[in-house]
């Protein structure tokens, strides 16, 4: 039967109109088993293909609908799919030939007819479409019933009134309890297609309900699986029984052969551990979770892609899940690019003291590779895993001076900031190397690299003997520089000189740089904290030095986890687009629902305290909402985190806490809850961002530049518009 | 869900469109075109502009494209790319850009039966083969009795069998195969060692067969929970679709009614006392600028009663190297320019053997010497009854109600292709 196929390739030609009407009127005559007008059928939908305009043999297609030959006819209604919307006014000549189909005794010609319609959404066609789709719900078929149930919701996006008022909704709904568990599935993606809609009919599952489409769900295609599992969003527990009882069931699921059931599973078990209270099951869940979760990653690269992404936000949530298998994202060579960057980003959050070094070996390779954005992170990654395992530390900045050594000027520009922030994390410990980083001062041609080396500058510039004449060479081109560059040289500066008084050369230095920054540069933020720092020295240089070198909150660590109430609300979307971009799909997709998690009595009271409302769909695809500089309350309005900072355009700096303002535009601020290590308390934890010392967490909580090969989705629908 | 699926051909020619929403139009294919085709350097098997999402799965030359509007699932959206090749591969032999060419219509036909609407539909071979076939026997319509049947079927419980299947001789073939993932440090120590397993089967059954299958497993869900028992410890396993996953959760028995003919019962994993059937110890040295000599000695590390064959060991060379003398004992060494790579080709090792190459590349003298990366070394392999896993096959029972004999036939195959590195 699988014999090797057809030898069609010889119709992808393009033809015209003309002789493709002239072939098919002179098949009609001895033309046997209808060989011929096969034949110019053929040609006809290769054309289609190749995106040729047929529509205008549109009368002598459908007269080839008389033929008795199934081949024929689905080439015809394939026609009929893609030009019946253009030719309205014609359209009536087929539909006889649709009617006769949906009474034929033959079950799968019914269903091909039903579902040939129903891609047909105009006003003629769905007309005479609702009768007989009434009847197909309700054939003794399951196939048909099947077919009918998607063309309810083909029927809804095309008309929901008119399908409302048909009645063919609570038809759905009936379907929902049909013997076959095909047909179910079916009705549940037909309903939960209708209830994503904005204007749609609200669909929601009670206990009995879900609980008999999880009775469904072993005698279900995979893809059944999937839809009835996704419905289970729409089931709120009312009692931390409910939802244990249901994640029992759906759990054996983890051990199917097909990813997406795994991770819809997995969205659900997630989801429903919201509801629970059994510690020790919710424990046995997450154990259960890891091993599917690294399952995925022996598929296909772009399921491993979504699986790691994926994985990404799973391991902030539940950090059990895969606390003991870091090794497993080690990188391949020879895996793809995308592959390798997110399981860059997993594992130095995995890491900890015990794996600490051969995480670094690993990501000292990295640093060595050929892919550029690839080694950035490679180098990023030894900078966070220094901040984030105290005992790697040493040999994190020893790397990082290896890698100094090699000039590569990217590689340098990215340990640079790095090290920045060990110093920040580490007072008192490394400055030795900052002779060794002046060296380098050269190669720094990127503005974040280069702000981050001012700021070292500035900030030990008492243990730089040379600070003045380094600071000097730096502000050489200040009027040229971008903006963040400027403003770490105007702080770099009035440190220098409140470390450095007595130097001249420091005293017109940063008279020079005030006096740019007041009167040459258009720039509101920089004049305005110029202005600042003048009165400052001005009135009270004592007072100023106490303010400017006010003592650094230390950068504590994971900043990089998203808040408790943004990652909730991201995960219930875990598997889907919004999960591989961590946003929720509200804010990128037009037309998009979003979720929240719903209260209920067993709704865990942290999930309930930190729940992120839905944002109102309100957006033209190009706004993006930006997050607030506020301390995110308990209840916050917008949700801070999940936007990708990279993307928007650059925030203003806070105008408080001068040199704070450096380390917050250039760089990162790692914060870190000490559950990450061993504790299993993730439910308990507290909410990170208030708790935290460091005021200026949530101001920007970017990697800068380290988010530069973020995957996101492209914001400009300019490139359709020329289409 | 899915708004398009398109085929695309290298140079970005449409060779397949299907549009299943008229949320989109068939000049979408022109943005995928431009975005991705004829970008050299493609990121992300995923692109989102605007709302609309386009996924791609490269399969030899030709892309297979899905394109959303909506917060597509994007898991289930891959899988049906997946699906879609592998049944196009099971249709006619190849899935290239002749191939699609030559099947078109077939082709046509058969993402309209396995997706509607955007939604996945029932897409097992083995079903769909009865009522879409390549031949156009189609053409007398069927008989409605023979239509009910698939239609049962293709919404049944066992949507993945057809009751009727008859066989003089009632056999069952399961070939397990292990692919062995190793990445070994510089300095000799194992940095990672895994197997992905695959249990495949081809069944040649009557009727409707209910089979146990058993093996000397034992599923670690807890790795501080180990035993000491001699069963092999897997990390995780998961099944075929007609595997009852209950029946597993509760007495971790594998029992099912397999589809007729070909297919994979289960995959599994595991991570530990890999056992691994070849060593590499490669001296690779840079004298001065200009010269790298190799010395690498592969060791077989099985029972003599075995081989590997089928090894090729790839070595990599510097980026300026000009030639590369090699002197090999067994096989074929010969230096790849075009991929930087000396390919050392031995047809067969025997078990508890060792051989060496010596080699020594000349290099260009370049004027700005950049460090070289030292890719990994590569081996691929295969070994004959071996499992690195340790994984042995029990029992397979067969239970159908004419109570016959069937033969059973086990298979082990352990190999390794494009993962079994060694940094130097």
């Amino acid at each position: 039967m699988s014999g090797q196929g057809g030898q069609d390739a010889k119709f992808f030609q393009r033809g015209k109109i003309q002789e493709f009407r002239a072939e098919l009127h002179a098949a009609e005559s001895k033309d046997k088993k209808f060989q011929k007008r096969k034949i110019v059928l053929k040609k006809i939908v290769a054309n289609i293909t190749m995106g040729n305009d047929m529509s205008a043999l549109f009368t002598d297609v459908v007269n080839c609908l008389a033929i008795p030959s199934l081949e024929i006819k689905k080439m015809v209604y394939l026609f009929l799919v893609s030009y019946g919307r253009a030719k309205a006014d014609q359209i009536h000549l087929v539909i006889p030939s649709f009617l006769q189909d949906c009474s034929d005794r033959n079950p799968l010609i019914r269903a091909l007819a039903i579902r040939t319609m129903s891609y047909i959404p105009i006003p003629v066609v769905l007309e005479s479409l609702t009768d007989q789709l009434r009847h197909c719900l309700k054939d003794r078929d399951p196939y048909v019933r099947k077919t009918a149930a998607i063309c309810v919701a083909k029927l809804y996006t095309a008309d929901p009134r008119k399908a409302e008022r048909g009645g063919f909704v609570e038809m759905l709904r009936d379907l929902m309890l049909d013997t076959n568990a095909t047909v179910v599935s079916n009705a549940v993606a037909a309903l939960s297609e209708i209830g994503d809609r904005q204007d749609g009919v609200i669909f929601k599952l009670n206990l009995t309900v879900a609980n008999k489409l999880l009775a469904a769900l072993p005698e279900s295609s995979e893809w059944g699986q999937i839809y009835i599992l996704d419905s289970l969003l729409r089931y709120v527990p009312e009692k931390h029984e409910d939802a244990e009882l249901m994640a029992e069931r759906v759990i054996v699921q983890l051990q199917h052969a097909n990813s997406a059931v795994v991770l819809t599973t997995i969205k659900i078990l997630l989801y429903l551990m919201n509801y629970m209270e059994n510690r020790r099951l919710i424990d046995y869940i997450c154990k259960k979770m890891g091993p599917p979760l690294v399952t995925l990653l022996s598929s296909g690269p772009e399921v491993q892609y979504v699986a790691l992404r994926n994985i990404l936000l799973i391991i902030q949530r539940r950090p059990s899940v895969l606390k003991n298998d870091v090794k497993v994202f080690f990188c391949k060579y020879n895996d793809p690019i995308y592959v390798k960057l997110a399981k860059l980003e997993i594992m130095y959050r995995l890491a900890r003291e015990e794996n600490a070094r051969e995480v670094l070996a690993e990501l000292q390779e990295y640093a060595s590779e050929v892919d550029v954005d690839f080694v950035r992170k490679a180098v990023r990654s030894i900078g966070r895993l220094a901040i984030k395992v105290q005992p790697a530390a040493d040999s994190c900045i020893q790397a990082l001076l290896n890698l100094v050594e090699t000039k590569v000027s990217y590689v340098v520009q990215e340990a640079v900031i790095v090290i920045k922030d060990i110093f920040r994390r580490y007072p008192g410990k490394y400055e030795g190397i900052i002779p060794t980083l002046c060296e380098h001062l050269d190669v720094l041609d990127e503005p974040e690299s280069k702000a981050a080396m001012i700021w070292i500058v500035g900030q030990f510039a008492n243990r730089i003997d040379n600070a003045d004449d380094l600071m000097d060479d730096l502000t050489y081109n200040f009027l040229d520089e971008p903006t963040e560059v400027q403003l770490a040289l105007l702080t770099a500066a009035v440190k220098l000189f409140i470390f450095k008084a007595q130097s001249d050369t420091s005293k017109a230095l940063v008279h020079k740089v005030l006096k740019w920054a007041t009167e040459e540069v258009d720039n509101p933020d920089l004049r305005d904290r110029g202005f600042i720092y003048w009165r400052l020295l001005a009135i009270n240089p004592a007072v100023a030095g106490e303010v400017v070198l006010a003592e650094k909150p230390a950068i504590t660590t994971d900043a990089d986890r998203m808040d408790r109430g943004a990652l909730d609300q991201l995960l219930l979307h875990t598997g889907t687009l919004g999960s591989i971009y961590h946003k929720n799909p509200e804010t990128f997709i037009r037309n998009a629902t979003g979720k929240a998690l719903a209260d209920s009595p067993a709704l865990n009271a942290f999930s309930r305290q930190v729940i992120v409302p839905i944002t109102r769909n309100n957006l033209p695809p190009s706004a993006i909402n930006i997050p607030g500089p506020g301390p995110p309350g308990p209840r916050k309005p917008e949700p801070a985190a999940p936007i990708d900072t990279a993307a928007l355009p650059p925030r203003p700096p806070p105008t408080s806490g001068s040199s704070s303002v450096l380390i917050d535009t250039s760089g990162t601020s790692e914060h870190e809850t000490t559950e990450d290590g061993d504790g299993e308390a993730e439910d308990e934890f507290a909410p990170t961002p208030t708790a935290s010392a460091d005021p200026y967490e949530n101001l920007d909580n970017a990697f800068g530049g380290y988010l530069a090969d973020e995957p996101r989705p492209q914001m400009n629908d300019l490139l359709f518009r020329a289409f | 869900m899915i708004s398009a699926f398109f085929i695309f051909n290298q140079k970005g020619e449409v060779l397949i469109s299907r549009l299943y929403r008229t949320d989109l139009k068939r000049s979408i294919a022109d943005v995928f075109r431009i975005q991705v085709v004829s970008n050299s350097d493609v990121r992300s098997p995923i692109i989102t502009l605007g709302s609309t999402s386009f996924f791609h799965v490269r399969v030899n030359n030709l892309y297979v494209v899905a394109v959303t509007k909506c917060n597509a699932n994007a898991a289930l959206v891959f899988e049906f790319c997946y699906r879609f090749t592998a049944i196009a591969k099971s249709y006619f032999g190849k899935v290239d850009e002749e191939s699609v060419k030559n099947n078109f219509v077939l082709i046509y036909e058969l993402i309209d039966e396995i997706n509607d609407f955007g939604y996945p539909q029932n897409s097992e071979i083995d079903t769909l083969k009865t009522y879409i076939t390549t031949e156009s026997v189609m053409s007398s319509p069927i008989a409605v009795e023979e239509s009910t049947k698939i239609t049962t079927q293709a919404t049944g419980a066992t949507s993945w069998r057809r009751g009727d299947v008859r066989y003089k001789k009632n056999e069952a073939f399961v070939d397990v195969v292990e692919t062995v993932n190793l990445s070994m440090s510089a300095k000799g120590t194992v940095l990672r060692a895994d197997v992905d397993g695959h249990i495949l089967m081809r069944a040649y059954l009557t009727g409707t067969p209910e089979c146990k299958f058993g093996l000397n497993d034992k599923l670690v869900i807890d790795k501080n929970e180990r035993g000491a028992s001699d069963a092999v410890e897997l990390d995780d396993c998961r099944f075929h679709q007609c595997v009852r996953l209950d029946e597993f959760d509760s007495s971790r028995t594998i029992s099912f009614i397999p589809p007729d003919g070909e297919f994979e019962l289960m995959r599994y994993r595991s991570t530990s006392n890999v056992k691994l059937p070849l060593r590499v110890i490669p001296t690779v040295t840079e004298i001065g600028t200009t010269q790298v000599s190799y010395v690498v000695t592969v060791k077989t590390n099985f029972s003599n009663k075995l081989s590997a064959t089928n090894v090729v060991v790839r070595i990599p060379t510097p980026l300026n190297t000009t030639s590369v003398d090699c002197k090999v004992p067994n096989g074929k060494a010969k230096y790849v320019p075009a991929e930087n790579v000396v390919v050392w080709k031995i047809p067969r090792i025997q078990g508890g053997q060792e051989i060496t190459l010596s080699a020594n590349a000349q290099l260009t003298s370049t004027t700005h010497r950049q460090v070289w990366a030292r890719p990994p070394i590569d081996i691929d392999f295969q070994v004959l009854m071996f499992t690195a896993s340790g994984l042995i096959v029990r029992f397979l029972k067969v239970f159908e109600k004419s109570n016959y004999q069937s033969i059973k036939w086990v298979r082990y195959l352990t190999k390794a292709s494009g993962s079994y590195q060694i940094r130097f």
